[in-house]
């Protein structure tokens, strides 16, 4: 075999090797959502939204107090987490010295990488470890995780508002705080949104903070947010190491639920960027 | 000498209120930045500080304990690191080589239209949460792993001690390294594909022009260009794997043997944490759980801070993106 030839070889395996690579992430994804919806889709019946989990060992019984936990949950941790990661994300972009700023985002950064366990030790530890679990530390070890998520968005597309719109700004005598509220932060609401929904997305599927936090079964529906509220996560996570089949069912069912929002609000998070993107640069 | 311009009372009030709104903004985001770097610092003080207790008894000697037994109250953390080590080395060693494959496809090999959806559903892949791949993974891969992979390399690749007897569940070290692999694959490849998109056009084709494959360019070229960028997406999805407690807590079975097969059933760090933490007794027991925290909060900053250093030291650019 002549030298051209080898290196047009291992070129084309090269490259089967590469596009192979991506069926199998491909497929792997395919798998797991099809293997949820198969197992779930059964369990799915108006009853299931609408009723409460069943107690232990009796048939029956719906997600209806996980639901709604989660989504109060989910709720108040953007309630915390938004204004905090905006404001944040203002001041490294508008107002920080480099030195300042540097340093800052790498504290961010790490946040963001730190394990979610151990955020839900840090928050058991603050706000649990005599008193109860609540949904109040659940939402804030949730809005803890969803900090660095929504600043690093906001960073992102408020570093793409062109600086000749906030220089028009400034030069026209407007103070900087009303060039920031009126022109900076109306023109990067859709990258603001896009990132608050990744991060609510993220945070929805959240496992090991709440388990900490608010993880106390309660099969009515909750809304005191002083008490452990139910949440779909946990649900799941309790079902799946059960060994009864009915219970697994419901827990497929609920790991549909989830990922289909999960998926869903990625997918239109990726829509919003690309029009936000194109309103900034058209 | 020039005359004081004299303003009206209104055009004070205007300045005065335009610089109070300067001062409130800068000092509400100041706090919110502040905020959130005294958080990190918080956490850190915290977990530290309630591991005391166990750390005040044990000592580093805690890291390489290897009973742990809270009737006796002796704690040691060696099987959980033991199966932390290695089940996240197991899933870097396979996830390292797809995720840069897939990287290198989605830069350089897509067709246009395939390119934009594979990457999309490689970053949903991403977005699954932890807890649905669990579920998948102790009812669906952990069987499948029990009864055909595991057999499978045990018979063919059982003279390495790695591929013991096969288990009945498919609970283990194994399938935990498998769903790891699933869960940092996405993370390494999207990093990689943004950073081999920011190779320059011009070294590319330069290779290209000079005769290359495509595949030589890519070895001679591309890689060697974003090698810094690579491992530190490596070590961020190792400290990733590292610090997942759900999903392995579902898939790895619990237990504390060490020894050469992948196949039986262990703990890490965090899945110990995630299932013991419930029926501990507080004092030495719970404090000793936090020590398992508390190593792997300080693997987590390591882990992040080195990524860190690697990608704005070598790579000022992206250090803002990445």
């Amino acid at each position: 075999m002549s030298r051209y030839s080898r290196r047009r070889l291992v070129n084309r395996a090269m490259e089967g090797i590469a596009t192979v690579a991506a069926l199998v992430a491909v497929a792997v994804l395919v798998i797991v959502v099809v293997s949820v919806t198969l197992r779930g889709a059964g369990a799915l019946s108006w009853d299931f939204f609408t009723k409460p989990q069943a107690l232990f060992g009796q048939p029956g019984g719906g997600i209806a107090n996980a639901l709604i936990g989660t989504i109060l949950l989910v709720a108040l941790a953007t309630a915390i987490a938004l204004p905090v990661g905006v404001l944040t994300a203002i001041y490294l972009t508008e107002f920080a010295p480099r030195r300042l700023a540097v340093p800052i985002q790498i504290v961010i950064d790490v946040l963001a990488g730190l394990p979610t366990i151990v955020i839900g030790i840090f928050v058991y530890a603050l706000l649990v470890i005599g008193h109860t679990q609540s949904g109040l530390a659940g939402a804030i070890a949730l809005a803890i995780i969803m900090l660095p998520l929504v600043a690093r968005a906001t960073q992102e597309v408020l570093l793409l508002v062109p600086s000749t719109l906030r220089e028009a700004s400034l030069a026209l005598g407007v103070r900087r705080w009303r060039t920031v509220l009126g022109v900076i932060l109306p023109s990067s609401v859709g990258g603001i949104l896009t990132g608050t929904v990744l991060a609510v997305a993220r945070a929805a599927g959240e496992t090991a903070p709440l388990l900490f936090t608010s993880s106390i079964f309660a099969n009515t529906v909750q809304t005191d947010i002083t008490k452990a509220l139910p949440n779909i996560p946990v649900l799941i996570f309790t079902y799946s190491e059960q060994a009864d089949p009915a219970l697994h069912e419901q827990a497929w069912a609920a790991a549909l639920v989830l990922i289909a929002f999960v998926l869903l609000a990625s997918l239109a998070a990726k829509a919003l960027l690309a029009r936000s993107r194109r309103k900034l640069n058209p | 000498m020039s005359a004081v311009p004299t303003t009206s009372p209104l055009q004070t009030r205007r300045r005065f209120r335009g610089r109070v709104g300067d001062l409130l903004l800068h000092g509400l985001t100041l706090a919110a930045a502040l905020g959130s770097v005294i958080l990190v610092g918080a956490i850190v003080w915290k977990v530290l500080r309630l591991s005391g207790t166990s750390f005040d008894r044990f000592g580093l000697d805690f890291v390489t304990g290897r009973t742990w037994d809270p009737v006796r109250h002796v704690f040691g953390a060696l099987p959980f690191v033991y199966g932390t080590a290695v089940s996240s080395f197991v899933a870097l060693v396979i996830a390292a080589p797809l995720a840069i494959a897939i990287g290198l496809y989605l830069s350089e090999l897509a067709p246009r239209g395939v390119r934009g959806l594979v990457g999309s559903l490689v970053e949903l892949l991403a977005a699954v949460p932890s807890v649905v791949l669990g579920l998948w993974g102790i009812l669906v891969l952990g069987p499948f792993v029990a009864h055909h992979v595991e057999p499978w390399l045990h018979t063919t690749l059982g003279f390495i001690p790695l591929f013991g007897d096969p288990q009945q569940t498919g609970q283990g070290l194994f399938t935990a390294a498998l769903i790891l692999t699933i869960m940092i694959v996405p993370i390494v490849a999207s990093i990689s594909r943004e950073l081999f998109l920011g190779v320059p056009r011009e070294l590319e084709e330069g290779a290209l022009a000079l005769g290359t494959t495509r595949w030589e360019m890519v070895r001679g070229v591309i890689l060697p260009a974003t090698r810094s960028g690579i491992a530190a997406a490596l070590i961020l999805g190792l400290g990733r794997a590292i610090g997942e407690a759900i999903a392995v807590t579902q898939v790895i079975g619990g237990g504390t043997r060490i020894g050469w097969s992948l196949f039986p059933p262990a703990d890490t760090l965090a899945s110990k944490l995630a299932s013991s933490y419930q029926g501990a007794n507080p004092g030495l027991e719970t404090s000793s759980l936090l020590y398992l925290a508390a190593i792997l909060l300080v693997i987590g900053l390591l882990a992040n801070l080195i990524a860190q250093i690697i990608v704005r030291r070598f790579d000022p650019l992206r250090g803002a993106r990445a």
